[in-house]
């Protein structure tokens, strides 16, 4: 609008060629004020675009970098942390660090590495409650209540608990041992005739301290933390589980089925959890169509065989 | 600039060799001292805990706690933090009053040139410019740094992220020193060069939002600088070779037929002192408002 007129009043004093100067001096100025004003607008506008589109490229931090305990979720983080290092200061353990530039990590923002150093798990958790923006937030009080991450057996191929051997140190050092980590045993198909005792992470307990990665024998991790967003899967929220439904209703919410019959001689019944078939009581006595006695059956062959 | 001020300006080698010679060294450089002294002992507090292992104050510039009990905040971040939606804790929220009482009360700029470390590089490139006699310099507008310090502000809410601290130089350098530099030398390096070879008090007198925001603070600061024997004046320009903002001294200076104040009532005074000490005819002193 003002930039029609400032032309406007070019044209006319160049046409009239009675402008007086100091009007014609108003009228570049105006237009050297516009064209400079546009000029460093569009400067910043550049800047500011590119500085917005890296800041958005900053945000997918990498799957080894994980934030103290209380950590607002990751585009929360950015917004929060204000960079100061107070809670790198505060931690006893000095297990966190700002990353420097040159990381792939937010400029200035605090981490942790499992494998280097894991979280301690402070009772009073001080990284949190120095933060002065609640970057780190205040509102966790507990730290078993911390969701740093969420530890992962990553690679069963590797881990030697599926290879049949004990180890254990993963499930040994979990400052929640039995909760977060348990050991469940299944069948070592491999010898036959042993057990595995295979690592279980709980989520509903695990706080992504680390200890578990920082503790794993092998020359890299097999159990790693990884972020929630990476580890966690989700069921739709339209999903219902019938046996859970059942217990919260106190019946079934479907049709019953349909007791199944079966087509059996009589007498003889089939029962699943009381051991299949059973015969009618008469038949069961001692006598079966094979001997008990094993000999009898080794006869048996002999005499086979000298036929 | 008048012909006259040139012509002796040409005379002189070094500008305030007048005052040296008529103050002696030291008192010629008093201010600059204690503003050095100043900005290192700022860092030395922090360093002596990560160092030593005794704790002053811990944390950076953008939050500190000293001995453990007073916070202390600055509230140009916490005004971004806050523009993406972070209200500040009660701690943080002290912080940023005192930082800003403080302020009110020196002079916003006081920030720049008693505290801010990249003061030392970019002077020390001014230094450097006046000694190799570089005069080439690319002209852009003062008033980009508020541009700056508009986008600052506008993009946390746009973006959700303290978009500023990805590449502000002043905290990349204070937290450099303090907790590890990795590549920060190279901006460090690169903002001495940018001042050097490219644009004169280019970053801090043109660019630094931080500064754009500090010189606000001092709209109405209670500690100024004054050029009350501006009767005195010999017009031999060396405060304006030396000023960092040399715009906010001709009204004070030469406005005496207009009846303007002596007083540099300009937000973008730094308050750093050089004019008081490069004046052999002690035109300038501290004063207060």
């Amino acid at each position: 609008m003002s930039n029609k007129q400032g032309r406007g009043t070019s044209v006319e004093s160049g046409a009239a060629l009675t402008g007086t100067s100091s009007k014609k001096k108003a009228t570049l100025n105006r237009r050297k004020f516009l064209g400079d004003t546009l000029k460093t607008a569009c400067g910043a506008g550049l800047l500011g675009l590119g500085m917005g589109t890296y800041s958005r490229q900053v945000e997918s931090t990498p799957a080894w970098v994980i934030r103290p305990p209380g950590a607002l979720p990751e585009p929360d983080f950015s917004g929060a942390c204000i960079r100061c290092g107070l809670c790198v200061r505060d931690c006893p353990y000095d297990m966190l660090r700002l990353a420097e530039l040159g990381e792939p990590v937010a400029l200035g923002t605090p981490y942790f590495i499992a494998r280097d150093k894991p979280c301690e798990m402070c009772e009073d958790i001080p990284c949190a409650a120095v933060c002065p923006t609640n970057a780190l937030s205040h509102e966790l009080d507990n730290i078993d209540d911390a969701r740093m991450g969420l530890a992962v057996l990553i690679d069963q191929e590797e881990c030697i608990a599926f290879q049949g051997l004990r180890c254990e140190v993963c499930f040994n050092v979990c400052p929640l041992q039995g909760d977060a980590i348990t050991i469940e045993m299944q069948h070592n198909r491999r010898s036959g005739k042993h057990a595995m005792f295979i690592p279980v992470v709980h989520s509903d307990a695990c706080t992504g301290c680390g200890k578990c990665e920082k503790a794993c024998i092998l020359e890299e991790a097999a159990i790693k933390v990884l972020p929630m967003e990476l580890a966690k899967g989700l069921v739709g929220e339209h999903y219902r589980f019938g046996w859970k439904q059942k217990k919260v209703a106190g019946k079934s919410l479907v049709t019953p089925d349909v007791e199944h019959q079966y087509n059996l001689p009589e007498g003889v019944t089939y029962d699943y959890n009381k051991g299949g078939l059973s015969l009618p009581p008469e038949s069961q006595s001692d006598e079966t169509p094979y001997s008990s006695n094993p000999l009898d059956s080794l006869k048996r062959l002999q005499n086979q065989e000298s036929k | 600039m008048t012909a006259n001020t040139i012509s002796s300006t040409k005379e002189k080698q070094v500008p305030g060799q007048q005052a040296i010679d008529k103050k002696g060294w030291l008192r010629a450089h008093k201010w600059l001292i204690l503003r050095r002294i100043s900005q290192l002992s700022l860092l030395a507090l922090f360093l002596t805990g990560p160092l030593l292992g005794v704790w002053i104050i811990k944390g950076s510039m953008a939050s500190s706690l000293t001995l453990d009990v007073i916070p202390l905040s600055d509230p140009y971040v916490m005004l971004q933090a806050l523009m993406s939606g972070n209200l500040p804790t009660q701690a943080g929220l002290i912080g940023v009053i005192i930082i800003l009482v403080f302020y009110l009360l020196v002079g916003g700029r006081v920030y720049c040139s008693w505290m801010c470390p990249i003061n030392m590089v970019t002077d020390a490139a001014a230094w450097m410019r006046r000694k190799l006699g570089l005069k080439v310099s690319s002209q852009f507008s003062r008033s980009s740094r508020y541009w700056l310090l508009g986008l600052t502000l506008i993009l946390p809410p746009l973006t959700g992220a303290i978009v500023w601290e990805l590449f502000n130089p002043v905290s990349l350098m204070f937290r450099g020193i303090i907790f590890g530099m990795g590549w920060a030398w190279m901006v460090i390096i690169a903002i001495f060069l940018f001042d050097l070879f490219i644009s004169q008090r280019g970053w801090c007198g043109h660019l630094c939002p931080v500064g754009a925001f500090y010189s606000l603070l001092g709209v109405k600061s209670l500690l100024r600088v004054s050029a009350a024997n501006r009767d005195q004046c010999d017009d031999c320009n060396d405060c304006f070779v030396v000023c960092p903002e040399p715009k906010v001294i001709r009204p004070a200076l030469k406005g005496a037929d207009k009846g303007i104040s002596p007083l540099i009532d300009e937000m973008n005074c730094t308050n750093c002192g050089r004019c008081i000490d490069i004046c052999d005819e002690n035109v300038f002193n501290f004063t207060k408002r």
